[in-house]
């Protein structure tokens, strides 16, 4: 055997060693964007999660105002981390939606109670079924929807202060 | 202060890593002056404290999970009081930081072991050979203790912890990691000793006989553990499948060819002083996939059912401990391989030659498997991303698995060294004809997919073909170790027939049932008859009841109950479905409880899997095969050595006594 093929198992692998060291540093975007995002809300109606809350339907969005709707649970630790963003696109002006995810009425009425209530109403997703269907694959998630009830922007992860404006602008933008 | 203790002998354990590994380089270093370093002297011990001081952190680690103490980092994100005993102690594994202290563990406990207990090889080799095992376990301690450190506090201790994924509080995958990590990081040994034979250029059949047991048990320990993997992935995932291609499921399968090749080398290498190069190239791959897969799982890289740490940081870690150690490893081969003086030559028609095509066919799987699971790689370096799955790796590796099993059936029939075709004829001719029939039956019988009918035809003929080594030999005079290979090439049989059976067999049924409702599935008459909430430690379920029949029982025989649940942990909150099985012999059924519909219907999957049991039988028989070699080979060796030193011992007496007279 010559000599330099006693070397090709160390070319070959310093060829996958590079291309792991490459990719290793490459930024890595796990976010899975849903398919739906311009699609119309799928039907649903889901029940109040809080004892004596408003039920939350698709019908209500078709009303001309864009809204947020905001997937999360009070189990979800992000979502405590989100929740001042929230109450300062409440302030701003925003209707958001809650969809409380597999989720108690006695937990979400403590969760409101420390951290705040944002939501105009909260529906009840207790199988992650309305969840599943707008594609979201993890709580917190934000979506804005038109006046319409086209879902025109998914917000993946916890709300940051960096991303009210644009979620502000994702809102005017609907508006038009 | 119990983990205190614990990174203790983490540190102290790595202090003696180095020290082995210094040792090492001095006593080699200046052996060639004439005398011995003193260093020398304390390689084999240092290898065997460092064990103790690993096992003592990883005892430490045990027991920071079994009281829950929740001031450790690791436990409070990984563990939850509620939780039973076994599962809080898995815990301790089921994670990134403990399942590499596992890894360390298992690996100074190997080169305690080869140190301890190996004493037939040249001093000077096994000095080198364990100073390799320590330069490697050196790496593997930096990485825990710079950038993984499983003892980390908290400043403040967690009120509860957040639990472990449920998936994972399973009895099965609580024990399938550790018999998993003996195969991988046992063949840590096959590495260092592949190594210090080139470093003491002594590639010996010698070499191949010692290290022939350690890389067999690694092997029996890595079957074993994929066996368990992949049952495990059958009745927790509630898919019905047993082996998905997953890049870490494929993380354990490159060890093992590579392994197995190995194995069949090794064997050449110690009877016929043939395969030199080969062999170590083979020792050096076995680990090297070993700790390709390590990485692959640990940094995240590749986007895997399994991936639990993407930290891009200890990606790079990892990396550079690969750069060095097979990089190193393949450098010196590169060096040193040229040097290493060409073995016996033989003919191709030989079970040399046999084994010969079976290492490049195995090598060539490996190949196939190893492209595929890191193809996603260098297309996502192009942007595209992709996935790699059954399409490709089904097909691709049966054209060369396929040609493998019928060479697997030959090699053992044949003469070491040079043998003629013609005088294996008959045996041959019986195979063509049991292939022949079987083949011609199925095909007349079922209609069926191309693989797995020639998977029952191969099946037939291996299951025949692995006793034929047997005929005209007095059984109670067969070598263990050729009993050995006769039960794992049956296994290899078994097993097939189990993948083929599966594939081409099974029926599934998806039904949708009020309770009182019966659906078909195969040969059985499925009834619901209801569904009732059930709790456990720390979950809560629904529990379907299935009456199950014999399509042709009558139906007020005794039927055979089923319980599939749908669970619901709530630390952390996560549904898992547990599928029901009822095992015949002839096969599976297999039930998964779904949700319920708005009409009060209960969906229910059903799928009757002949004979995929099988499958599983085949991976133990297989180990077992490898169990009876072991035993076999150091009886084998360790007689004639006793026979040899009592021999040397009466030839002093009798030179002695002639000097006396």
């Amino acid at each position: 055997m010559s000599r330099w093929k006693l070397f090709v198992p160390l070319g070959l692998f310093a060829l996958v060693l590079g291309l792991a060291a490459y990719q290793l540093n490459q930024p890595k975007d796990d976010r899975i964007v849903s398919a739906m995002v311009g699609k119309p809300l799928p039907e649903f109606a889901l029940p109040a999660a809080l004892n004596g809350g408003q039920p939350v339907t698709n019908a209500m969005f078709a009303d001309g105002k864009p809204r947020l709707l905001n997937v999360w649970a009070s189990w979800c630790l992000p979502c405590i981390a989100e929740a001042p963003q929230l109450e300062a696109l409440d302030e701003a002006g925003v209707e958001i939606v809650g969809v409380a995810i597999r989720d108690k009425p006695e937990d979400i009425a403590a969760f409101l109670e420390t951290h705040g209530d944002p939501y105009s109403s909260i529906g009840a997703d207790d199988l992650s079924e309305l969840q599943l269907a707008l594609g979201s694959s993890g709580v917190p998630e934000t979506f804005v929807i038109d006046g319409q009830g086209i879902i025109r922007h998914q917000h993946i992860g916890d709300i940051r202060s960096e991303h009210v404006p644009e979620l502000l602008a994702e809102l005017r933008e609907a508006q038009e | 202060m119990i983990a205190e203790i614990g990174l203790a002998s983490l540190w102290l354990a790595a202090v003696l890593a180095l020290l082995q590994l210094a040792g090492g380089v001095l006593a080699f270093r200046t052996d060639g002056t004439g005398g011995e370093n003193p260093m020398g002297m304390f390689i084999r011990p240092a290898a065997i404290v460092q064990a103790f001081f690993a096992a003592c952190s990883f005892v430490a680690l045990l027991y920071v999970f079994a009281v829950t103490d929740l001031s450790v980092k690791l436990v409070a994100a990984n563990s939850h009081s509620a939780k039973p005993m076994i599962f809080k102690l898995a815990g301790s594994w089921g994670n990134h930081e403990g399942s590499m202290l596992l890894w360390v563990t298992v690996m100074a406990f190997s080169g305690a072991l080869i140190a301890a207990l190996e004493r037939r090889l040249p001093e000077r080799m096994m000095q080198a050979t364990l100073a390799a095992q320590g330069f490697v376990a050196l790496g593997f301690y930096a990485f825990l203790l710079f950038s993984s450190n499983p003892f980390e506090r908290l400043e403040v201790p967690a009120p509860e912890g957040m639990g472990l994924n449920p998936l994972l509080q399973d009895i099965g995958l609580a024990l399938h990691p550790p018999v998993l990590y003996f195969g991988y990081v046992g063949l840590s040994v096959a590495f260092s000793f592949a190594v210090g034979a080139l470093l003491t250029r002594q590639v010996t059949p010698e070499f191949a006989r010692v290290s022939r047991p350690w890389v067999l048990a690694a092997w029996v320990c890595l079957t074993m553990g994929i066996t368990a993997g992949s049952y495990w992935a059958y009745y927790e995932l509630g898919w019905g499948g047993w082996w998905f291609w997953d890049p870490v499921e494929n993380a354990s399968l490159m060890p093992w060819l590579a392994a197995t090749a190995l194995l069949h080398s090794i064997s050449v290498l110690a009877a016929r002083d043939a395969l030199r190069a080969w062999t170590i190239l083979l020792g050096v791959i076995a680990f090297s996939m070993s700790m390709l897969g390590t990485f692959l799982v640990r940094s995240g890289i590749l986007t895997s059912v399994h991936a639990f740490a993407v930290d891009p940081e200890r990606g790079m870690f990892i990396l550079v401990l690969l750069g060095i150690y097979i990089g190193g490893a393949l450098l010196l081969f590169g060096l040193r391989a040229g040097a290493v003086a060409e073995g016996e030559r033989f003919a191709a028609t030989s079970r040399e030659g046999a084994l010969v095509v079976n290492n490049v066919l195995l090598s060539a799987t490996l190949g196939i498997v190893l492209l595929g699971t890191l193809y996603p790689l260098l297309t996502e370096a192009f942007d595209v991303r992709v996935s790699v799955g059954p399409n490709y790796f089904n097909p691709v590796s049966a054209i060369f698995v396929l040609p493998m099993l019928v060479v697997m059936a030959i090699g053992p029939l044949l003469r070491w060294r040079r043998d003629r075709l013609e005088r294996v004829m008959k045996p041959l001719a019986l195979l063509t004809v049991i292939g022949a029939v079987v083949l011609a039956i199925v095909a007349l019988v079922a209609d069926i997919a191309f693989l797995p009918l020639v998977g029952l035809a191969l099946a037939a003929i291996l299951a025949v073909a692995s006793f034929i080594p047997l005929r005209r030999r007095k059984l109670t005079r067969v070598p263990l170790a050729t009993w050995g290979m006769v039960v794992a090439h049956f296994g290899i049989a078994v097993a097939l027939f189990g993948m083929a059976s599966e594939s081409a067999f099974s029926s599934e049924r998806l039904a949708a049932l009020e309770v009182g409702e019966t659906a078909q599935a195969g040969p059985w008459r499925v009834t619901l008859n209801g569904v009732d909430p059930v709790a456990g430690p720390n979950w809560t379920a629904l529990e379907g009841r299935l009456a199950v029949r014999a399509e042709d029982a009558s139906r007020t025989s005794e039927p055979i109950m089923m319980a599939p649940q749908s669970r619901t942990f709530w630390a952390p909150v996560q549904q898992t479905t547990e599928s029901a099985l009822a095992t015949r012999w002839n096969g599976q059924l297999y039930a998964v409880l779904g949700n319920q519909l708005d009409d009060g219907r209960w969906q229910l999957r059903l799928w009757w899997k002949p004979f995929v049991t099988f499958i599983w039988y085949g991976g133990l028989l297989i180990a077992f095969g490898g169990v009876l070699s072991i035993i076999g080979r150091v009886r084998k060796d360790l007689t004639r050595r006793s026979v040899r030193s009592r021999l040397a011992s009466r030839r002093a007496d009798e030179r002695a006594l002639e000097a006396a007279a």
